[in-house]
């Protein structure tokens, strides 16, 4: 191929670039994640979620008592040895609540994770390809749907309860059952997203470069459903936790260890609200609460970063933009003024 | 115009590069089908630069998604060099790909915008032959094809980049394969006036010097007079009009054709008096036509 005489090639005129920023140095262009506008209510969801994981994982190094360790009587009032008092077995409530914040915390994760990542699989498959795959993926997917995710997740939790595997027994086994049971809804809405995506122009751009199916999912659809993604793993954690409460509060949790439900189940099998013991179950309430609180706000916060069109800037710079109108329009009005004055 | 039209260039009216025969897209829709594309035959010659003209939704984009093989055909056939490529996939799909490539309607969408320039132009390095370590002076190569070079976009990310230099950007990445067959889809209509001519002589001058075939689709039939040696123009899926750029334009034959050709918005200001109903008959011929009869 020969080449082509530049001076053929007309360039923009001048002034027709102001997309173009200066160069950077070293020609490096800034990453585009820095130019995203985290607000208050972010930094508020952060802070709140930041705080409990202090609690649940760097409390209980720093406390005296264990979890396990008897200290007291039946429901001892709090005291200055022991802030939030005991429990019914005579546990200090703030060493278990700060080990079962820490469970609930990591089995969250992990049935969060679980329940993305199939979330995610299936939808970005099926949203991508169309045809027989989506509607084969997408019916699972609602029959899935439709059948209560509580029931399923009490009859399978009752079993694992009578089996012998070790490791379902735990809290692993009950991260896997509420992730295997949570993904639909992800799925739905990264079909919806990933469908359209795929008809964009820069995916045809992509196969006419010769990149595979894989290489397309993970470089030019997954990038783009990375908001919808983070949002959607935000909501499963948070409503991983729920669930692992519900069960455990229903006695239907894993035995022989700490969690905010499991708890509360003792708690109220233990008469805690009849005898006014309010330290045995308010405590890991208001944890649970400000955990769901936490993770709800992230992600509407994060939903507000990632759409631009629900972002409000921040009060500071709206400030200087009416101070800077305000300037303007009395530069205006000034020289309005003067010039009308009669020579 | 005719003369921009016109370019010396030596084309192989013998055999056709690429051709489309009675080919048809159908769309399933509630309650029955859409006819996008009816039985289209086009022919396209070593060399020539075809435009298929046509108002939005007349089936332009559709027929140019089936020849880049991005769409299936609801029947007919599509042949490369006497190759039916219509049912191809996987390599041999990929090795079309080589030899035909396009560029898009709209130069923000067709870049990952989560990347950067050069991440774009080396992945495309994988259809194209290449030598060991000669990846950066391809892209130089064909960033100088389009009169860009490589410090102007490589490090860059697409927002970066101004409407004229991403669609620029687009064509040297086509280019990269070394291609045969180049479909410029809408290429230049997200673009202001001035960039408009400059993707347009890019295309004229790559034609001229690597003896590119062009399919050059667009709703203007300006920059088709500019640009192409041959017109197709499509109306609801079909092929109304085809011939030579001079025939098309200056003596057209079908009703659609003349009313596209009024509706060219006159330099002077004059606005076409012709009413907006669908079927109104164009009420003013265009200097064009009158200048041809006279």
């Amino acid at each position: 191929m020969s080449g082509i005489n530049p001076g053929n090639v007309l360039t923009e005129a001048e002034g027709a670039e102001p997309a173009v920023p200066p160069p950077v140095s070293g020609g490096k262009a800034k990453p585009s994640w820095r130019s995203l506008n985290f607000g208050a209510r972010f930094w508020i969801a952060i802070g709140i979620i930041a705080a409990i994981s202090a609690l649940a994982f760097f409390g209980s190094a720093l406390y005296p008592y264990s979890p396990d360790e008897k200290v007291g009587g039946l429901y001892d009032s709090p005291s200055a040895e022991h802030i939030l008092g005991t429990d019914n077995f005579g546990h200090d409530v703030l060493a278990v609540l700060m080990a079962a914040t820490r469970n609930s915390l990591l089995l969250g994760l992990q049935a969060g994770i679980l329940a993305t990542l199939i979330g995610v699989l299936i939808g970005i498959l099926a949203g991508y390809t169309g045809g027989w795959l989506e509607e084969l993926l997408m019916g699972f997917t609602n029959i899935v749907l439709a059948i209560p995710a509580i029931i399923i997740l009490i009859l399978i939790s009752i079993s694992l309860q009578s089996t012998n595997i070790e490791f379902l027994k735990g809290f692993t086994g009950l991260a896997l059952v509420i992730g295997i049971t949570a993904w639909p809804w992800t799925a739905r809405a990264v079909r919806a997203q990933a469908s359209s995506v795929a008809t964009r122009e820069h995916i045809d751009v992509a196969k006419l470069s010769g990149a595979r199916t894989p290489s397309i999912l993970l470089t030019d659809v997954l990038p783009y459903l990375a908001s919808y993604v983070v949002m959607a793993f935000v909501l499963q954690v948070a409503s991983a936790i729920l669930a692992e409460s519900t069960l455990s509060l229903l006695g239907l949790g894993p035995s022989g260890t700490q969690s905010l439900g499991i708890q509360l189940h003792w708690a109220l099998a233990f008469q805690a609200v009849a005898s006014g013991s309010w330290w045995a179950f308010l405590p890991p309430t208001i944890v649970l609460t400000l955990i769901s609180f936490g993770f709800l706000f992230l992600q509407s916060s994060l939903d507000e970063v990632f759409n631009p069109r629900l972002r409000r800037g921040k009060k500071k710079n709206l400030a200087k933009a009416a101070a800077r109108r305000a300037e303007a329009a009395k530069k205006l009005a000034e020289q309005a003024t003067t010039t009308e004055v009669p020579a | 115009m005719s003369e921009a039209a016109t370019p010396t260039i030596a084309a192989d009216t013998t055999q056709p590069v690429l051709s489309a025969r009675n080919v048809t897209k159908q769309f399933k829709v509630a309650g029955g089908h859409i006819t996008a594309v009816n039985d289209v035959s086009v022919d396209f010659h070593a060399g020539k630069v075809l435009a298929v003209v046509g108002e939005s939704g007349s089936g332009k984009s559709t027929l140019a998604r089936m020849l880049l093989r991005l769409m299936p055909v609801t029947s007919g056939t599509i042949t490369y060099l006497g190759k039916d490529v219509t049912t191809i996939s996987g390599r041999e799909l990929r090795d079309y790909w080589r030899d035909v490539q396009a560029v898009f309607q709209d130069p923000f969408a067709s870049f990952n915008q989560f990347f950067t320039v050069g991440h774009m132009l080396k992945r495309s390095l994988r259809l194209a032959e290449l030598s060991e370590g000669g990846e950066a002076e391809l892209i130089e190569k064909c960033l100088g094809y389009v009169g860009l070079k490589p410090d102007d976009a490589v490090y860059k990310y697409p927002h970066q980049l101004s409407g004229g230099q991403r669609q620029r950007v687009m064509i040297a990445r086509a280019l990269m394969m070394n291609p045969k067959v180049l479909l410029a889809d809408e290429a230049t209509s997200m673009l202001d006036a001035s960039l408009r001519v400059s993707v347009l002589n890019v295309l004229q001058s790559l034609r001229a010097e690597l003896g590119l075939t062009v399919l050059f689709i667009t709703h203007d039939i300006g920059q088709a007079c500019y640009l192409a040696d041959e017109v197709v123009v499509m109306e609801h899926g079909l092929v109304v009009e085809h011939g030579t750029t001079d025939e098309v334009i200056f003596s057209p034959k079908h009703d659609y054709t003349k009313r596209l050709l009024a509706d060219v918005p006159d330099l002077k200001g004059s606005l076409k008096s012709r009413s907006w109903q669908p079927d109104a008959p164009a009420a003013v011929t265009t200097r064009a036509i009158d200048r041809k009869d006279a």
